[in-house]
């Protein structure tokens, strides 16, 4: 059900543009205020979400230890899984972002009927999700060429390693089929696995809906629906000089809805869970190193309590300790 | 107790989730799931808010009027105190991958006990209140209203949760339902909605320096009869100190050691090493609790409780401290204490006066973990220790949740273990270190009225002993933690019947050979010492 609304909505975000730009010849607003204020609502709230979790202090130094701790000298510690200092973090935290390194744990659990648990490989979440991510930035990165007048080097190495398997005209990039498969793996998993389908909220299902049909909506544009790719540059070189303006060649309207739908996952993802590309930089149990026993962690907010003191501890028990010959301060 | 059902039984566990979505699926108390409601003395001894006769199976709890308005200013406060609270509000992708993790969850296939969705009963009313897409889109957003209905569901899945943190390991973010607990049950002491099994605890400790309320002569009185007992053993009379001033070092050990066995064996453990050693130490009958239920009340009734170590240590003047064998004592220990209630500057830089190394790890906090303590002794050879002792033991490691999640102490018990045992063998890979399971007991729902909720959530840990049970003959599960040994002796005695449970430094001392002793029959439990009884047949 969840699944179903959040595919509709979608599919009603493409109708939107749709008839806005193909009925209602509403380019200008589809194709330079659209995006401007969707980007101005990423980068705005963006920031806002970043600096109202850093303006909340870390009062406890609390890493998540999944190593052996530095201690005796003789003793090889884990100095990715435990780290003592700061490269110790920063490898653990290249490790987490760019590998899913704790992803890649995972484990599944399961009861047999001799009632053994086991817990068996698996590294599909991981290979999906590391699939999804991965080739989401790689066609990040392949858009450049649409926002530099000259297409730098890189973007265009990253084209041809990305397109080098040399299939169909154009060249299919091989990002755009992995990004597509991936998104279907995830979606599949949280509507098959019991479990996944009871945790799972609108909040999981529309982002990935909406994804794939960024993704989608670009593969028809560059593979079967052709679009005027000069025209299109023009447009996005236009509002990246900030001096908008609607090229003259029309462009087809599988354009808007792909930019359309770009523009409600910009101004959608500051307040989604999509934050977590930002949040997992700043995670606590990843981010802080285990040295909390070396030097002290400062608590912005710590404050004096009332404590149970020695001199009433003894006011409450002195006979009772002289009866058994425990030393006192007062007699 | 008489109702638990059979292992069989219990062991029959249905993952299928109910049909209804989880929001609107009310929460049920069973019985044996959840202990009894705080007692109003408990919570009077130490100011805490609403003390009152409550019992939480009624409906009516006696709130006071304005709760809703309590909890949710709680909750504001706490946004802005803790990063990791509002970071992990925000950032679940709900990819499930802690789902399968928790033990609560694997023993007994409430959904409501997945990490990811017992974050989420507190998460959605975060939606409603604190964020505009739950304010505007309400349900859909995943958003909820607090309702009484929904607080009895925290009160019910925070209370089974023991804040072991295995499900942060697998999460790509680190995301640790042990902090979101933490604070849901700060959360809920704000209306006085604590257990006793806790209150209790916090409050004798409070007064008398201890969880279990062993008044000073009582301290006193138990460790005689230990000392009994080793004289018994070993023909030695050990004479420890009280209270002294000037000592070197002061040592501060969990209650549970001091009461019950297995943890007496493991204290006399301690006794006889240290008399060896010729250690100049002392006890506190004033800092008589290395353990923390405040912990796991709330931030501040931890910090007022653990004050008391460093106090003490400055009080009689020793220049380090040594700490005895515990789990979440030394999570707290090692990351909140100096915070707490430091700078420990009064202290020195724990040294060892047998082998002079200098524990440049506990540099600041200056306190020393046992097991890190006597595992540079072995390695320094300064113990004589005679391993074939403990020949009649086939001993398992269990890493308790705190020390290898909250710490990263692993070698060190497995290297002083590997000298004082013969026989010593893992349990299964994912089932240990960084991803071993918990006891199911633990942050005080070790009652006795939530045996159900034990059982079922020791299960993972039970079905790894009963592993290496059936496969190795192992007959002892050995580990660093006073609750565990508490615990894990029921656990066996339910789902794997014929192992036992020990602390470490209880095979230490069977191992250690101690100048002057007498020829030893018996370990320290007076069970006959393997060979002895094939000796006496030939005599
Ligand atoms: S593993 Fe982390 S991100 Fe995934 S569902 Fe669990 S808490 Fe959320
Ligand atoms: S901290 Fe432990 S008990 Fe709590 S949800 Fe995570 S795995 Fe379960």
């Amino acid at each position: 059900m969840k699944a179903i609304i959040s595919f509709i909505a979608v599919l009603i975000l493409a109708a939107i543009a749709y008839v806005g730009v193909d009925v209602l010849n509403m380019q200008y607003i589809f194709g330079v205020v659209i995006p401007y204020l969707a980007v101005a609502i990423f980068v705005i709230f963006m920031i806002v979400r970043i600096l109202k979790w850093g303006s909340s202090p870390n009062p406890f130094r609390i890493p998540t230890t999944c190593g052996q701790q530095k201690s005796l000298p003789w003793i090889k510690y884990s100095k990715l899984e435990n780290p003592s200092g700061v490269l110790g973090v920063l490898g653990r935290m290249a490790l987490e972002v760019l590998f899913f390194r704790s992803l890649f744990r995972n484990l599944k659990t399961q009861l047999r009927d001799d009632s053994q648990l086991t817990y068996g490989e698996a590294k599909w979440l991981w290979a999906a999700g590391l699939a999804f991510h991965w080739s989401f930035l790689i066609i990040l990165v392949r858009h450049l060429r649409f926002f530099t007048q000259q297409v730098p080097a890189a973007v265009q190495l990253v084209e041809m390693l990305d397109s080098f398997l040399q299939i169909g005209v154009p060249l299919l990039y091989m990002t755009d089929a992995v990004l597509l498969g991936a998104i279907t793996y995830l979606f599949l998993r949280r509507i098959a696995i019991p479990q996944m389908r009871y945790l799972s909220l609108m909040n999981d299902y529309f982002p990935l809906f909406l994804i794939f049909g960024i993704a989608l909506s670009g593969v028809l544009m560059r593979y079967f629906l052709k679009t005027d790719i000069v025209s299109v540059k023009m447009l996005t070189m236009s509002l990246v000089g900030f001096s908008p303006s609607i090229p003259q060649n029309p462009i087809s309207v599988i354009f808007y809805i792909h930019l359309f739908l770009i523009c409600t996952l910009f101004a959608y993802f500051p307040f989604s869970k999509l934050v977590h590309m930002a949040g997992v930089f700043m995670s606590p149990t990843r981010v802080l190193a285990n040295t909390s026993r070396v030097k002290r962690h400062i608590n912005p907010w710590n404050y004096p309590v009332h404590v149970h003191t020695y001199a009433e501890y003894e006011d409450d028990f002195r006979d009772k300790m002289k009866n058994a010959g425990l030393p006192v301060e007062k007699e | 107790m008489a109702k638990l059902p059979k292992p069989e039984e219990l062991s029959k566990i249905d993952y299928t989730p109910p049909k209804t979505s989880w929001m609107d699926t009310p929460v049920v108390f069973k019985e044996g799931m959840f202990c009894h409601g705080s007692k109003p003395k408990s919570l009077d001894i130490v100011g805490f808010p609403n003390p009152r006769d409550w019992r939480p199976a009624d409906a009516d709890w006696k709130l006071p009027e304005n709760w809703k308005e309590i909890l949710l200013e709680g909750i504001a406060e706490r946004l802005e105190k803790y990063r990791s609270f509002r970071l992990f509000m925000d950032i679940c992708v709900r990819c499930g991958a802690c789902a399968d993790k928790c033990h609560f969850f694997i023993g007994t296939g409430d959904p409501k006990n997945m990490p990811v969705l017992r974050a989420e009963l507190i998460r959605s009313v975060y939606r409603k209140e604190f964020t505009l897409a739950g304010k505007i889109f309400g349900k859909m957003a995943g958003a909820r209203e607090l309702t009484l209905d929904v607080l009895k569901e925290w009160w019910y899945y925070f209370f089974q949760c023991t804040e072991c943190r295995r499900c942060s390991v697998f999460c790509p973010y680190g995301i640790d339902q042990a902090e979101i607990t933490i604070i849901g049950r700060e959360l809920l002491n704000l209306l006085g909605l604590n257990i006793e099994w806790i209150a209790g605890p916090v409050s004798n400790c409070y007064m008398k320096g201890n969880h279990l309320g062993l008044e000073p002569h009582t301290i006193v009185g138990n460790l005689e009869y230990m000392l009994d007992d080793i004289e018994t053993v070993t023909g030695k009379r050990i004479k420890p100190t009280f209270n002294r001033k000037g000592a070197e070092i002061l040592f501060v050990t969990p209650s549970g050691d001091l009461f019950a066995d297995p943890g007496t064996y493991t204290c006399m453990g301690y006794l006889m090493l240290f008399e060896e050693l010729g250690l100049d130490y002392t006890w506190s009958t004033y800092a008589s609790e290395g353990g923390n239920f405040g912990f796991f009340t709330s931030n501040e009734m931890g910090k007022r409780l653990n004050s008391k170590i460093y106090a003490e240590a400055k009080r009689l003047g020793v220049k380090w401290i040594l700490g005895g064998e515990c789990g979440h004592m030394w999570r707290v220990l090692s990351q909140y204490m100096d915070t707490w209630n430091g700078p420990a500057d009064f202290l020195e830089v724990p040294k060892s006066p047998i082998t002079g190394t200098v524990f440049e790890n506990a540099k600041s906090m200056k306190m020393v973990h046992v097991a890190e303590f006597t595992a540079d002794l072995i390695k320094n050879n300064k113990l004589k220790l005679d391993p074939k002792r403990n020949d009649h033991l086939n001993v398992t490691w269990h890493d308790s949740c705190n020390v290898a999640r909250g710490m990263g102490m692993l070698e060190e018990p497995r290297y002083v273990l590997k000298n004082v045992v013969n026989n010593f063998v893992e349990m299964p890979e994912d089932t240990i270190r960084e991803k071993t399971f918990c006891c199911g007991s633990g942050t005080g729902l070790n009652a006795s009225e939530d045996m159900d909720l034990r059982m079922k959530g020791g299960f993972p840990r039970a079905n790894a002993v009963k592993f290496v049970h059936e496969h190795y003959g192992v007959n002892m599960l050995a580990n660093v933690c006073a609750i565990d040994r508490a615990t894990l002796k029921p656990l066996m005695d339910y789902w794997v019947p014929g192992v036992n449970v020990c602390g470490l430094h209880e095979l230490v001392a069977n191992a250690l050979v101690m100048t002057g002793e007498k020829e030893r029959t018996t370990d320290l439990r007076g069970e006959p010492l393997p060979g002895i009884e094939q000796k006496e047949e030939k005599a």
